[in-house]
């Protein structure tokens, strides 16, 4: 593994791919998010963290155009706010999204979820990566011809990542991969991740704070659709009891699952 | 034995006809969450745009070739009021699945009343080739030809209809968007483009069904469409929303069990099985409405 | 896909126009943009809430008095016994109308079966005269029992499932009834001709050509009823609970409530209504007809909700009006004069009402969501931008 960017004690922010400023979202009568302010370092690993429900998901699917919203979001290299912008418009200017429940299509072959994304890739005048795909993912390969609704939810996790990866995007939106797999699969999609992040800018929802800590090298935290705190990971996780106030019972819980985990074999 | 044969056989033109109609249905509710009243108009436009042109349409009529130039001209007319509906009065309310919804319900009152201005209410003779009047002795029995021409033409709709589907990147776009419509944008595609191609697919065969039907009724009036559309809704929601093989099985099921039972009950009775049977099969399963498509 | 679940859900929501959801208690006229009204307005309209319904009640009941002339309006004056006909039905319609959008406008429920029970409370009526040989009172007492026990059998089944597949459930239903009725089983139904109602059991104030203005006062008495329990029930903890059910069924299901019971009762109130509504309609027009239990009966209903403005008791009420009236008097219309002298692209569409109707509809889903009452009450107010919250129904 080469030298990823790892997490220093202080660094200066780099050059922001993605910025967003006074993001609000509607739903129904609630107010989800009320005034986000978000920068996504070129190159690095953003962590998005917060307690359940306080708009993490909201923000990636606003961010897309998944979900109505208002404010400003300007991604590098795009003229003006993409926030007016339709969903396939602002992925095909090489956003990439991970969604939560990963929904892959259920009654589609594994092939053909992979065929869906090809298009991205032309539109941002590359041919879909397979290489990459195969190197990351060999055992999608061999199941390509299987229904992907009866894959396990790890392998569904790898067809969402290996779908997504396709299109080289420039910036990748990843939502909780992590969520109710396995020990051992936290660790095989944490690796994954960490070859990805390599080569793309990511920002990652995760409550896996083992997770966090091995990938993520800036932090947001959200509360009931505001920004409570910015700054670095390992200076936030250092703070056990500043994690446990922003995080919740996140913290006490991972506690419990860094302990049954078996530590990602990554530098650090 | 040749009774029962004719039954069949009447059973399956009927389900054939049903299953012309719901395909279309059951895809564009699958694909765009639109459940439209407005298809029964595609079938009206079917049936009076052959009536018209057998009579005006050069080298159109009511026999021979000209049947099918007719046809044709009927088919076409369908798939493209379907294509302008869907882009002028359904495209703007994209995602306002209720207004959308509302929008077909005012249209099919509409298109009724202004077919009905236009001429009549009575039943108008309808161009039958004089083939189709002719029987086909099956095991014995005498099974009138049109019956086959409507499983024929149902036949040869769902094949191209399951090609489509599988074997087009179109296709692809839609099985995955009858699924999950938001994640196929979040994966870069507009499936706007392919709601119109959905339209007026599901009108050219609704458009179908209504100028082989009048063929079968040997008339067309205004209501046929609405009628007609009530059953194949059932059959819509039976089969699957979204699922054209489940359709394809749903229409052959009601088509027969509502001849059969009209015939050894009394009549009525075949209507109320199946409506009965839509009540007992959403009650079974109501998560049997989720979309497959193939 | 959108899951059937949540789409009849925002059904109501939607059409009263995007954000402006009303909350049940607001004031009159139209409740369906209550919201953004300032303290002092609100308080104002709380307050004299009751009146304007008060004088336009009393107005209408003074109106078979009044002897006007309004050419084009009416084709008589206005309290000939023609005019009385029409505005008869037409308040007929307002209160079936309203009956309809407890489920619809209040609640959230899409139902196409409503013709099933305007049709029982026609139909029970009319065979009870007819074949029971009872009087008028007994035959409404058994209308009622009819009009309680169908729509609870019905609903408990229906209500098993939501959204599309509800409507669908209730589509069937209604579709068995009218099936039946066509089908005319022992001669009972008179299948396509309708049962005519039986005269000598009914009081003669309410038969006769002369007598049509109690027949208007008899429309006009159950339309205040519907209104007055609609406004009592939608105040009352049923129609929060409806009201909640139609915002935000989904949570409601999380948090473990059950909606089963509100929407049972909204189902089987709006069914009674609807059953008495065939019982008017039965006393207005003369006899039982067909078209009441069809399909298109319900989405006429639905067509008229929709039109005034759902969730909204005027709303309901000036659609359903609204809807009959111009349905009629275009049909008079179209063989006046005016409209045969027009060149043929225009009269052939203006001599179907449905047509006219149809059109106006789709205008009013383009143009004004939330109806002619949301239309009137949102005025002043800006209108919200936000696009609608439909991101979700992926999921
Ligand atoms: N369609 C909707 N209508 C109304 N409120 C909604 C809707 N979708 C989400 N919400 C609310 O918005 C808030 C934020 O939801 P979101 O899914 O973004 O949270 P999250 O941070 O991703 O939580 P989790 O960690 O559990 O995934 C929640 O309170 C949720 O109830
Ligand atoms: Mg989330």
């Amino acid at each position: 593994m080469t030298g990823a960017p790892r997490p220093a004690t202080s660094r200066a922010p780099g050059e922001p791919l993605l910025t967003v400023r006074d993001l609000h979202v509607h739903l129904g009568r609630s107010h989800v998010l009320q005034g986000v302010d978000l920068d996504v370092e070129k190159g690095a690993v953003t962590g998005l963290l917060g307690r359940n429900g306080v708009g993490k998901t909201t923000t990636l699917k606003a961010l897309l155009g998944l979900v109505p919203r208002t404010g400003t979001i300007r991604l590098q290299g795009v003229d003006g706010s993409i926030e007016k912008r339709p969903t396939p418009w602002v992925v095909r200017q090489g956003v990439g999204y991970v969604p939560e429940d990963r929904e892959v299509f259920a009654g589609l072959t594994v092939e053909e979820n992979l065929r869906l994304a090809e298009p991205m890739a032309r539109a941002t005048g590359v041919e879909p990566d397979y290489d990459q795909v195969h190197q990351l993912f060999g055992e999608l390969y061999e199941r390509r011809k299987q229904k992907a609704g009866t894959l396990s939810g790890g392998q569904q996790q790898m067809v969402a990542l290996a779908r997504v990866l396709l299109g080289r995007p420039r910036l990748l939106l990843v939502d909780e991969p992590t969520k109710g797999l396995s020990p051992r699969l936290v660790t095989e999609v944490a690796q994954v991740l960490e070859r990805v992040a390599e080569r793309t800018t990511v920002l990652l929802v995760e409550q896996n704070l083992s997770v966090v800590r091995h990938l993520v090298q800036r932090v947001v935290v959200l509360d009931a659709g505001r920004v409570v705190h910015r700054g670095e990971a390992a200076e936030l996780l250092a703070d056990a009891d500043r994690t446990r106030e922003l995080l919740g019972v996140g913290a006490r819980r991972d506690a419990k699952a860094d302990a049954g985990t078996a530590r990602p074999e990554v530098t650090s | 034995m040749s009774t029962l044969l004719l039954l069949l056989a009447t059973g399956l033109g009927l389900g054939a006809l049903y299953f012309l109609v719901a395909s279309g249905l059951s895809l564009i509710y699958g694909l765009m969450g639109v459940l439209n009243f407005a298809h029964g108009a595609f079938l009206s436009a079917g049936a009076y745009g052959t009536w018209w042109a057998s009579q005006h349409l050069p080298g159109a009529g009511p026999d021979g070739a000209g049947f099918w130039l007719a046809v044709t001209f009927g088919v076409a007319v369908g798939a493209v009021l379907a294509a302008l509906v869907e882009l002028l009065l359904i495209r703007p309310l994209y995602r306002r699945h209720i207004e959308q919804v509302l929008v077909t319900v005012g249209l099919s009152l509409a298109a009724v009343a202004l077919l009905q201005g236009i001429w009549g209410s009575d039943p108008i003779p309808f161009p039958r080739p004089s083939w189709t009047a002719g029987t086909v002795r099956v095991a014995g029995a005498a099974i009138p030809a049109d019956r086959f021409l409507l499983i024929a033409a149902a036949l040869a709709v769902l094949g191209g209809l399951l090609a489509l589907l599988r074997y087009t990147r179109v296709g692809l776009v839609i099985r995955a968007g009858v699924e999950n419509r938001s994640m196929v944008e979040a994966l870069g595609i507009d499936v706007r483009r392919t709601f119109t191609l959905v339209f007026a697919v599901g009108g050219a065969a609704a458009a179908l069904a209504g100028a082989l039907g009048s063929v079968y009724l040997g008339s067309v009036t205004p209501q046929q469409g609405t009628s007609l559309l009530i059953f194949a809704f059932i059959v819509v929601v039976i089969g699957g929303l979204g699922s054209v093989t489940g359709s394809a099985a749903a229409a052959v099921v009601v088509g027969l069990v509502q001849q059969l039972a009209n015939y050894y009950a009394a009549s009525g009775v075949g209507d109320l099985s199946v409506v009965l049977l839509l009540a007992f099969v959403l009650l079974a399963r109501p998560q049997g409405l989720s979309g497959r498509t193939a | 896909m959108s899951t059937p679940q949540d789409l009849t859900e925002r059904f109501a929501n939607r059409v009263r126009g995007r954000g402006s959801a009303g909350d049940g208690t607001g004031g009159e006229p139209g409740t369906g943009g209550g919201v953004s009204t300032s303290g002092s307005r609100a308080s104002w309209r709380r307050r004299l809430g009751w009146v304007v319904p008060v004088v336009v009640l009393l107005v209408l009941a003074w109106l078979p008095y009044v002897n006007v002339s309004v050419p084009g309006l009416f084709s008589g004056v206005s309290n000939s016994p023609g005019t009385m006909q029409l505005l008869a039905l037409s308040l007929t319609f307002g209160g079936i109308a309203l009956s309809y959008d407890v489920l619809f406008g209040r609640t959230g429920l899409l139902s196409f079966g409503h013709a099933l029970f305007v049709a029982a409370g026609s139909y029970t009526t009319a065979l009870a005269l007819g074949q029971l040989r009872v009087g008028l009172p007994v035959a409404v007492l058994l209308a009622v029992a009819v009009g309680v026990v169908l729509p609870l059998v019905v609903g408990a089944v229906a209500l098993r499932v939501s959204g599309i597949a509800f409507a669908m459930v209730t589509l069937a239903f209604a579709q068995a009834g009218s099936i039946l009725v066509l089908r005319n089983p022992g001669g009972a139904t008179g299948g396509e001709e309708g049962l005519p109602l039986l005269r000598e059991r009914v009081p003669d104030l309410l038969t006769g050509v002369v007598n049509a203005p109690y027949r208007y006062w008899l429309a006009l008495a159950y339309l205040a009823l519907c209104w007055v329990v609609v406004a009592w029930l939608v105040r009352s903890r049923a129609g929060h609970a409806w009201a909640a059910v139609r915002e935000n069924a989904e949570r409601l299901a999380v948090l473990g409530v059950s909606t089963y019971r509100a929407k049972l009762l909204a189902f089987v109130v709006g069914s009674l209504l609807g059953t008495l509504g065939g019982v008017v309609h039965l006393l207005v027009v003369g006899g039982a007809t067909p078209f009441v239990t069809t399909t298109e009966f319900t989405l006429a209903l639905l067509v008229m909700v929709v039109l005034g403005g759902a969730g909204s008791r005027w709303g309901a009420v000036i659609g359903g009006v609204l809807y009959t009236y111009l349905d009629n008097r275009l049909l008079q219309l179209a063989s006046s004069d005016v409209v045969a002298g027009l060149p043929p692209v225009l009269r052939v569409p203006a001599s179907e009402p449905l047509f006219v109707l149809g059109t106006l509809f789709v205008l009013v889903v383009f143009f004004a969501p939330g109806g002619l009452a949301g239309r009137v009450a949102r005025r002043g107010r800006g209108r919200r931008t936000a696009p609608a919250v439909e991101g979700e129904d992926e999921t």
